[in-house]
């Protein structure tokens, strides 16, 4: 050998100091379980595992590996175990399709558990009759991406939730359908977070779940048919951007639930259907704008511990109550909407109308205290009274006012 | 039985070609054609047609009806000296009126809310209103049976109009802040059901607000009008709106001294 030759083979070794190496599992020639081949394994190692369906109980994964179904092998957690289990740093999930964790009341089981974890990858996965289907603890730079999750709704006690992150920093978790779960994302002291263009359809509590959770960003999503729609409680700085919020339906259900939240914006969502638009509570310095309402039954429900939020810039169409509060207190700021149900006019030609426009109807206190007079809607007596009200104001806050109405609607 | 028939036909006949009920129809397409052509949202050009429904059909369907029951006073009083029997002439007399108004509001509201919709709500509207029609019709008759002078009889009427579309939800107010401690439920329900025009009107809002009425108590309702049994409620409750006055009316009219 040459000289030059040697220092080609040096720096070619020194490129690649540790070629990782390719564990097969399945098919002609692979190994016979999944365990054996990880437990060869080592850091920066490919395990592929072929079609098939495997029973291996719980898999612990706890060094930095890529981890690959081919032909989306199953793997069966039997209705007992966690099924993947995840630790450490730098691991990559992909192809797989998983069923049956166990269910347990003591237990948080689910179908990829990650705990204590730094630089996680889990994309393109089923997941279906799982507790938990992806479990996420004490961990780090998370992609969670393109996963179709299904669960079974039983009790909202004995069902876990779709993508369940507790202490987390920096996660995506992007393009994603979950349904049939308690809540379909929950997110509890999770940080410099985003959530992009998921599906959460049909799940018993809540589509997402936001607790303690600040610097969070979610945008694009579509929340469909859950139990009371999102929730984002005790957090700050939260952006919620262009989400669709759809038929949340019932008695104590949300399009979006906000509890002391603070700073945050909602920008550009859509409300259509929901029993509730917005209900806030307790929420201050929120800027809520160029966002539409329509067929709610109340677009948005203000309570009276809410102050310096900014409501501008917003459509109301065809709700049947537009704004409801449950005091004369109001700290808020309505300016520039359009409201449907304003026949006021524009003389000045600004495009917006000379007279204020007051969205609490007196109607809609009157319910608010007693709601079985909910069976008087679209009544004449009602109507009247109403009109007699808006000459008049007494029962109605008398700052609630939109003193600069949009004569047609925002383009958004 | 033809007799009643054939005098139906023709007081019918004679109805359509009055001039009060051709502006009624002509006023109602007129409504709901600007309505639907001005207003962009479909949805509530047909909130301003229910309201329509809810004053101007009660009001107009139970001021014509006694007008024309004492305008045909002498008519009905040279038809009992031919052979036929009081119930026969009075229901013929019943039926033309009723028909007509009927005839008057599905050419001139349902037609143009057909054009638009074609769902259960469109149906809810069309079956709600010929019922509620026939319900006002039946009750106005009752009234002017009762009374024999004709500005006495139209007294009467316009007081009940303003009681079933005014008077009575304010009481209903009153009724459900008075007693608010207590499980109000049932009563809501049988409340309505004691008001044609309300009863009219719940049948429609459950299908209009469907998303404030998922809530507490609307879920309820919902529940119990929402169904296809719940028209079918709705219908029958406001089928005896229009069968208990035609009874009773019948009842003094039989015997009563012409």
């Amino acid at each position: 050998m040459t000289a030059r030759g040697f220092w080609v083979l040096a720096m070619l070794a020194m490129a690649f100091p540790l070629s990782a190496v390719q564990y097969i599992v399945g098919g002609v020639q692979g190994h016979a379980t999944i365990a054996e081949a990880l437990h060869l394994a080592s850091a920066g190692d490919t395990v592929m595992v072929m079609g098939g369906t495997y029973r291996e109980g719980n898999l612990l994964i706890d060094k930095p590996l890529t981890f690959i179904g081919v032909g989306r092998p199953l793997l069966d957690g039997e209705n007992v175990h966690d099924i993947l289990t995840l630790s450490g740093r730098n691991i990559i999930v992909m192809g797989f399709r998983l069923e049956n964790s166990g269910i347990s009341a003591m237990n948080d089981l689910a179908a990829i558990k990650c705990i204590d974890i730094t630089g996680v990858h889990i994309e393109d996965n089923q997941i279906a009759r799982s507790h938990f289907a992806i479990h996420l603890a004490n961990a780090s730079d998370i992609v969670v991406r393109n996963n179709s999750i299904e669960g079974v709704p039983r009790s909202e006690h004995n069902t876990g939730n779709g993508i369940h992150l507790w202490k987390c920093k920096s996660a995506l978790i992007e393009e994603n359908d979950i349904s049939g779960h308690r809540d379909g994302i929950y997110f509890e002291f999770v940080s410099d977070s985003r959530i992009r263009c998921n599906t959460s359809r049909g799940n018993l509590r809540y589509g997402l779940h936001f607790m303690f959770s600040n610097d969070d960003r979610y945008e694009g999503n579509r929340f469909i048919e859950n139990g009371a729609g999102v929730a984002v409680m005790y957090s700050r700085k939260v952006t919620m951007e262009q989400n669709e919020f759809l038929h949340n339906w019932g008695n104590a259900a949300y399009g979006l639930l906000l509890k002391d939240i603070t700073d945050s914006y909602i920008g550009q969502n859509y409300f259509v259907h929901n029993t509730v638009g917005i209900f806030m509570e307790g929420s201050s310095r929120m800027q809520i704008l160029w966002n539409s309402f329509s067929k709610n039954g109340w677009a948005m429900r203000i309570q009276a511990s809410c102050n310096d939020n900014r409501i501008s810039l917003n459509n109301f169409s065809g709700n049947t109550f537009d704004i409801a509060t449950n005091g004369t207190l109001v700290l808020n700021d309505f300016d520039r909407n359009y409201w449907d149900k304003y026949d006021g006019y524009d003389r000045t030609r600004d495009g917006m109308g000379d007279v204020p426009y007051r969205p609490v109807s007196m109607y809609s206190m009157v319910v608010e205290r007693n709601p079985f007079t909910l069976i008087l809607l679209r009544s004449i007596l009602i109507s009247f009274l109403d009109k007699a009200e808006k000459a008049i104001p007494s029962i109605t806050p008398e700052l609630l006012i939109d003193r600069r109405p949009l004569m047609k609607p925002v383009r958004v | 039985m033809t007799a009643m028939w054939t005098l139906t036909r023709y007081i019918f006949s004679d109805i359509i070609r009055n001039k009060v009920i051709v502006l009624y129809a002509g006023f109602q397409l007129l409504a709901a054609l600007l309505l639907f052509n001005l207003e962009e949202n479909p949805d509530k050009a047909l909130l301003s047609l229910l309201n329509i429904e809810l004053i101007v059909i009660p009001l107009i369907s139970m001021i014509f009806s006694t007008i024309h029951y004492y305008n045909s006073y002498e008519f009905i009083e040279m038809l009992l000296a031919q052979p036929l029997g009081r119930r026969q002439v009075f229901l013929s007399e019943f039926l033309a009126c009723a028909l007509s108004l009927v005839l008057a509001f599905v050419v001139g509201l349902g037609i143009p809310v057909l054009v638009h919709f074609q769902d259960l709500l469109a149906f809810n509207f069309l079956l709600t209103g010929t019922l509620l029609t026939f319900a006002c019709t039946a009750i106005a008759f009752c009234a002017a049976v009762l009374a024999r002078d004709k500005a006495r009889g139209i007294g009467i009427v316009l007081l009940l109009w303003f009681y079933f579309a005014l008077v009575y939800d304010g009481i209903v107010l009153m009724i459900l802040f008075t007693f608010s401690d207590y499980p109000l439920e049932r009563l809501t329900l049988l409340l309505t059901a004691l008001n044609p025009i309300d009863l009219t009107r719940v049948s429609m809002m459950l299908r209009m607000d469907v998303s404030a009425l998922m809530g507490y108590t609307g879920a309820l309702f919902k529940e119990f009008f929402g169904s296809y049994r719940g028209i079918l409620y709705t219908g029958g409750i406001l089928l005896l709106w229009t069968i208990l006055p035609l009874i009773m009316s019948l009842r003094i009219f039989r015997n009563k001294d012409l």
